[in-house]
């Protein structure tokens, strides 16, 4: 039992790291904290939707609503970040400004679906089940996680091989020694927005197809969360972000499983609230994301 | 009229409390620090409030100072932990917070979880409302040009630079967090007082978006300014009620207006021009 318990809070996590990537990440390279990201999570999750809606199958709709995201993400530059870096602002105006671009993007999202809950097309999602030894897994929850990895592969070696991963840890590093080695700044974190953006609308469409639920409370309830988890892996921490949502994943259910579900979240910030006051680099500081 | 005030007065009382707690936060963002506990002062104050009240039976102004207290002595022991954070670690830390406050507030006894409290004796009105702001704007009024308000300000502009001049800004910090936490957990009684019904989802983040968002739009470091901007912003949603279900969208617009275009809010627009 306890093993099966360990497995479904991996599967939680997973789609939890994909979600708190994107988070990390914008913090690591801009060091703002966007709260603009659990608003392109839910408007991904609904843009999935109205794809499937218009008759493209599951994986065409999870492509392009990905893509849509990522977009998103970078009109969110655009509108609420870039203005700011130009005028030097500091970390709290656009702090602000992604809140502002969060009731936006949200109150779009309740003007064109309105505050109910939506559920995915019947039939679409695979209820069978295997069994592997002990464990019952579902074959939906096994294709997400494979999903969430290859999507984690996919930057990592992005971030660690690739000419943009270079230019993106170069600007998380130094902005300003960046440009002078003749990185185009704005274009490397146009490109971060469109990846962490992706990342945080793939796991929006997971989580939705998980609990076969899409509404405007989604955003607010894995907000918070995401928070925690890169609290826990240390701020700009990409591995640190992974680890500290498996870990979130695994506690929550193993908590609901032998303790009681009441208390579940508290223990989430609780563990935020500590290691901000005790140990504020948490599990990988932010140097983890410079050196990835 | 006051044929005018009583069809409107819930809005009106609604307002007068969203003005108390952007002046309330006004007070921690004046001192430089971004805390973002506000809501959960306000639901403690709430609760303690309401609490005292219903079972043991004391009257608004007892129920109310005894919340006001409960949330200061809260934002003390608070401000021991968070002491050594800044800016954006202090803004997590401090939405932490604010989210455990919540998740005691569902789970712990008397407050009657998430389904919420109710039975709370309506002995507010707007009169009430509006003496107790009335109250904390004068009192602001008088402190304007005195040696706490500048030190308040010395901290916001340079802390070290303060420091050296002989203030000490952690005490600064920790007073205005306090005093916030006091003014928010006014706020917070009133409105337990003003509504029957309390539950713990009406002092989460969402509440905390709202107070600072009222905050920044009206101006960060004026507390007239973020008082007239919690106004503006509660007014806002009946204005634009023709635009249905994408309300929610002007006060996002008006914000990033705002924080792009007039750093200082509504109230530094205003102030340039003078």
């Amino acid at each position: 039992m306890f093993a099966q318990q360990v497995a479904n809070g991996v599967f939680v996590g997973a789609v939890y790291a994909l979600f708190a990537i994107g988070y990390t990440l914008i913090f690591g390279v801009l060091d703002i904290l966007n709260l603009a990201h659990a608003a392109i999570f839910t408007a991904a999750a609904f843009a999935a939707l109205a794809l499937l809606g218009a008759g493209l199958p599951l994986a065409a709709a999870f492509v392009l609503a990905v893509a849509i995201a990522g977009l998103l993400g970078i009109v969110l530059d655009r509108v609420a970040f870039a203005p700011l870096r130009r005028r030097n602002a500091g970390t709290l105006a656009p702090l602000i400004s992604s809140i502002g671009a969060a009731i936006v993007l949200e109150g779009i999202l309740r003007g064109l679906y309105g505050p109910d809950e939506r559920r995915f097309p019947e039939g679409l999602i695979a209820t069978a089940h295997f069994r592997v030894g002990p464990l019952t897994l579902g074959a939906l929850d096994l294709v997400i996680l494979i999903v969430a990895l290859a999507l984690m592969l996919v930057l990592s070696y992005t971030m660690r091989s690739t000419a943009l991963g270079r230019s993106i840890r170069a600007v998380a590093d130094d902005r300003t020694a960046a440009a002078l080695l003749g990185i185009d700044l704005e274009r490397t974190i146009a490109l971060t927005f469109f990846i962490a953006s992706a990342l945080g609308g793939a796991a929006g469409i997971l989580i939705g197809l998980q609990y076969d639920s899409v509404s405007l409370e989604m955003g607010s309830r894995i907000e918070l969360k995401g928070l925690a988890i890169i609290v826990l892996g240390g701020m700009g921490s990409i591995t640190g972000a992974v680890i500290g949502a498996l870990i979130l994943g695994v506690v929550e259910t193993l908590s609901v499983a032998y303790i009681s579900s009441s208390y579940r979240d508290a223990i989430a910030f609780g563990v935020m609230f500590l290691i901000l006051v005790l140990r504020p680099t948490g599990i990988l500081g932010k140097r983890a994301l410079r050196s990835a | 009229m006051l044929a005018f005030l009583s069809a409107h007065s819930k809005l009106i009382d609604e307002i007068g409390i969203n003005a108390l707690l952007a002046v309330s936060l006004s007070l921690s963002l004046r001192a430089g620090q971004l805390a973002l506990a506000q809501a959960a002062f306000m639901g403690i104050a709430a609760y303690v409030s309401a609490i005292t009240a219903v079972r043991y039976g004391w009257n608004f102004f007892e129920a109310a100072l005894c919340g006001a207290f409960a949330a200061a002595l809260v934002a003390a022991f608070l401000a021991w932990p968070i002491g050594r954070l800044r800016g954006v670690f202090l803004a997590i830390a401090t939405i932490g917070f604010g989210e455990i406050a919540r998740i005691v507030e569902i789970n712990a006894p008397l407050t009657g979880g998430a389904e919420g409290f109710s039975n709370i004796p309506n002995d507010v009105n707007t009169f009430t409302i509006y003496g107790v702001l009335a109250f904390v704007a004068v009192g602001l009024f008088l402190a304007r040009n005195t040696k706490v308000a500048l030190a308040v300000a010395a901290t916001r502009e340079d802390e070290s630079a303060a420091r050296g001049v002989g203030i000490d800004t952690a005490r600064v910090r920790l007073g205005t967090l306090v005093a916030g936490a006091f003014l928010a957990g006014l706020a917070g009684a009133l409105y337990a007082h003003a509504n029957y019904f309390i539950t713990p989802a009406d002092f989460g983040f969402g509440r905390m978006e709202q107070i600072l968002v009222a905050c920044v739009v009206g101006g960060v470091t004026s507390s007239l300014g973020a008082a007239l901007g919690a106004a503006f912003l509660t007014v806002l949603p009946e204005v634009v009620r023709f635009l249905h279900d994408y309300r929610e969208v002007t006060s996002g617009a008006i914000l990033l207006l705002v924080i792009l275009f007039a750093p200082d809010g509504l109230a530094g627009l205003w102030r340039r021009r003078a």
